[in-house]
C-alpha cells in the first residue's frame, strides 16, 4: 500500500443504522430521563430545581412512605425469586442433564412453556385458578384433604406479594433452567470421569465438582433476575392493577413509577417525579450490575477452564 | 465403568417422578384455561377440571370475543410490530456486528462497550423521555413508535451474539471475495450473512418473545383502539368482560395459541441456540 488508508466509509455505513436508532431511542432518552428528574413543573413551565425532587421522594413523609414500601416490596420480590426460582431451576437442569435420560427434550420444552407466555396470560390464568369464586385451587386442595388451607392468597395483604412473586417464579423458571443446563453440558467429560475414578458420584459429584464449575452461570442468572425484578411491572399490573392492591401491598418500583408518571384516580400524573423514580431505579440497577461485574464476576473467573 | 452402571432403577424412577411433577405444574394452568374455554358457563363452574364433553361443549366465549373484540385487528398490529422490528434488529444488528468483528478501527472496543450498555440497563427506565420524544415527533399512537422502541431494545443483545458468531467465519473466504474484487457490502450480504443464519435464527427467537409479549410500551405509547397489540387488547378486553368467564377464558386461549404454535415450530432452534453457547 503506497498511500495512507483512506477513510473506510463502509464501516460507518455498517454501524450507522444500529448506532443511530440505539442512541436516539435508548441512550438519549435514558439520560434525558435522568435530566428530567432535576426539573419541576410550575405554572409558567418547568424550572431547574437540582436534587429537590430526590429530596421530596426521600424526605417528604407521604412520598418516602410510598417509596420505601415499593422498595422493600421489590427487595422481597427479588429475594423470593432468588430463593425459589434459581435453586429449583438449577435442580431441574441437574436432573435434565443426567446422562441417558429419556424424554429429556420433552421435559425441557414443557417446562419452558410458561416463559414464552405473555404477562397478561400468566396474570389472569393464576388469578382465575386462585380465585375463591371459581374454586380450582380450593377443590384441588380438598382432593388431598387440605381444603382448610385455602385462602384468597392474592387478595390478602399478608400473602399477596409472596403469591405474585411465586407466580413470577413459575413464569421464568425456564431461563435459569436452560442457562444452567447449557453450562452443565459444557463441563468436559474428562473432569467427570476423573471424579468417578476418585469415587465421587451422584449427589457428591454434583456438590463438589459440577456446582463449583457452573458458578459463573449462577452469577449470570442472579444478575439477570436482579435486573428483571427491579424493572418488573407487567405481572403486578395485570394481576393486581395499577394500584398494586390490596392496599399497595404488592406495589414495587415499576408500578410506583407508572402511577406517579401517569397519575391514577385523583392524583395527577407528574412526569418529573416519574423521572425521579426512574432515575433511582436506574442507579439501583447500575449499582447491582457494577457489584456483579467488579465484585462477583471477577472472583468467579478462576473457576472457568 | 459403563454409564449404565451409574444409573439404578429406583433413581431413574425418582428422577422421572420429579420431572413429571414439575412438568405438570408448568403445563397445568395452560391446560385448565384451554379446556374450560370450550365449555358452557355452568360446566366451567361445576367441573372445572373435566374435559369438554358432548353436553358441556360450548364455544359461546369465542363467539363473544370474535364479535365484541377487535382481535383480528390487534393480531395484525402485533404481527406488523413484531415482524418489522425483528427484521430491523436482524439486518441492522448483523451490519453493526460485522463492522465490529471484521474491521480494526480506532474506537472499536469502546463502540462495542457502548452498544452493550443496553443489555444490562432496561430501556423502560427511559420511558418518560421516550414518550416526550415520540410526542414531539407526532408518533404517539402509531405502530412506528413501537417499532422504533423495540428495534432499539433488541439491538444490543443481537449485536453481542452476532459479533461472537461472525468472528468464527473464515477469513479465507472473505479474502477470496476481496481478491475477486467484491465490495465490502457484497461480501457481507452474500458471503457472511448466509453463514451466520443459525445465529440469526437464535437471535430472532430471543428478540421476538419479549416484543410480542410486551405490555408496557403499547400501554404508554400506543393505547388507541386502532394500534392496540394483542397483549394490550387482551388486557383491556378482559378488564371489560371480567365477569363473563366464557369470554375471558376464550380470549386467553386465543392469546395463548399463536405463541404456543410458534414455540412448537421454533423450540428446537431456541434450545439449540441457548445450549450452543451463544449466551454463555
Amino acid at each position: 500500500m503506497s498511500e495512507r488508508t483512506p477513510f473506510r466509509w463502509h464501516i460507518a455505513v455498517f454501524l450507522a443504522p444500529a448506532v443511530v436508532i440505539y442512541t436516539l431511542v435508548m441512550i438519549i432518552p435514558l439520560f434525558a430521563t435522568l435530566d428530567l428528574s432535576l426539573y419541576s413543573a410550575t405554572e409558567t413551565g418547568t424550572k431547574f430545581v437540582g436534587l429537590e425532587n430526590f429530596r421530596t421522594l426521600f424526605g417528604d413523609a407521604h412520598w418516602a412512605e410510598q417509596f420505601w414500601n415499593a422498595f422493600w416490596n421489590n427487595v422481597w420480590f427479588f429475594l423470593i425469586n432468588m430463593a425459589v426460582q434459581n435453586p429449583v431451576g438449577i435442580a431441574l437442569a441437574a436432573l435434565l442433564s443426567l446422562p441417558r435420560l429419556r424424554f429429556a427434550a420433552l421435559y425441557r420444552s414443557a417446562i419452558f412453556v410458561p416463559t414464552i407466555l405473555s404477562f397478561v396470560i400468566v396474570g389472569f390464568v393464576w388469578k382465575l385458578i386462585l380465585s375463591p369464586i371459581w374454586g380450582i385451587a380450593p377443590s384441588m386442595l380438598a382432593a388431598i384433604g387440605l381444603r382448610h388451607l385455602f385462602e384468597p392468597w392474592l387478595g390478602q395483604e399478608t400473602t399477596a406479594l409472596t403469591t405474585v412473586a411465586l407466580i413470577s417464579v413459575w413464569q421464568f423458571i425456564g431461563i435459569p433452567m436452560m442457562l444452567i443446563y447449557a453450562a452443565l453440558l459444557s463441563i468436559p467429560e474428562e473432569v467427570i470421569e476423573a471424579a468417578e475414578v476418585d469415587g465421587i458420584t451422584g449427589m457428591a459429584q454434583f456438590w463438589k465438582i459440577k456446582l463449583p464449575l457452573i458458578l459463573p452461570s449462577i452469577g449470570i442468572i442472579s444478575i439477570l433476575t436482579f435486573v428483571g425484578n427491579f424493572n418488573a411491572f407487567d405481572l403486578i399490573y395485570v394481576a393486581q392493577g395499577a394500584l398494586a392492591g390490596p392496599d399497595f401491598s404488592t406495589d414495587i418500583l415499576g408500578t410506583f413509577m407508572y402511577r406517579t408518571f401517569f397519575g391514577f384516580q385523583l392524583q395527577l400524573g407528574d412526569p418529573n417525579m416519574g423521572a425521579t423514580i426512574a432515575s433511582v431505579m436506574f442507579f439501583i440497577i447500575l449499582i447491582g450490575v457494577c457489584l456483579y461485574l467488579f465484585g462477583i464476576q471477577r472472583r468467579l473467573r478462576r473457576y472457568q477452564f | 465403568m459403563s454409564i449404565s452402571a451409574r444409573t439404578s432403577m429406583p433413581r431413574t424412577v425418582a428422577v422421572h417422578t420429579a420431572l413429571i411433577l414439575y412438568t405438570l405444574i408448568a403445563l397445568f394452568p395452560v391446560f385448565v384455561i384451554l379446556i374450560n374455554s370450550m365449555k358452557s358457563r355452568k360446566a366451567i363452574f361445576r367441573e372445572p377440571l373435566a374435559l369438554p364433553g358432548p353436553d358441556t361443549f360450548d364455544l359461546v366465549g369465542f363467539q363473544t370475543v370474535l364479535t365484541q373484540g377487535n382481535f383480528p385487528l390487534y393480531f395484525g398490529n402485533s404481527m406488523i410490530v413484531t415482524v418489522v422490528s425483528l427484521a430491523l434488529v436482524l439486518v441492522f444488528g448483523a451490519m453493526a456486528a460485522f463492522a465490529l468483528s471484521e474491521y480494526r478501527f480506532r474506537g472499536n472496543f469502546l463502540m462495542g462497550l457502548y452498544l452493550a450498555i443496553g443489555i444490562m440497563i432496561p430501556i423502560r427506565l427511559g420511558t418518560v423521555a421516550i414518550l416526550k420524544l415520540m410526542a414531539a415527533a407526532h408518533l404517539t399512537n402509531t405502530l412506528t413508535s413501537l417499532i422504533l422502541v423495540y428495534t432499539a431494545q433488541g439491538l444490543p443483545l443481537a449485536i453481542f451474539i452476532l459479533s461472537e458468531f461472525m468472528r468464527t467465519v473464515s477469513d479465507d473466504l472473505k479474502n477470496a471475495g476481496r481478491i475477486d474484487g467484491l465490495s465490502e457490502y457484497w461480501i457481507f450480504f452474500t458471503l457472511v450473512l448466509p453463514l451466520v443464519r443459525p445465529a440469526m435464527a437464535t437471535v430472532a427467537v430471543f428478540t421476538m418473545i419479549p416484543i410480542w409479549n410486551d405490555l408496557w410500551f403499547p400501554l404508554i405509547l400506543a393505547p388507541s383502539e386502532s394500534t392496540k397489540t394483542v397483549t394490550l387488547g387482551a388486557q383491556t378486553f378482559i378488564g371489560q368482560y371480567v365477569t363473563n368467564w366464557n369470554a375471558v377464558l376464550a380470549s386467553l386461549s386465543l392469546a395463548i395459541l399463536p405463541v404456543l404454535v410458534l414455540y412448537m415450530i421454533f423450540s428446537r432452534q431456541l434450545i439449540r441456540g441457548i445450549t450452543s453457547g451463544a449466551v454463555k
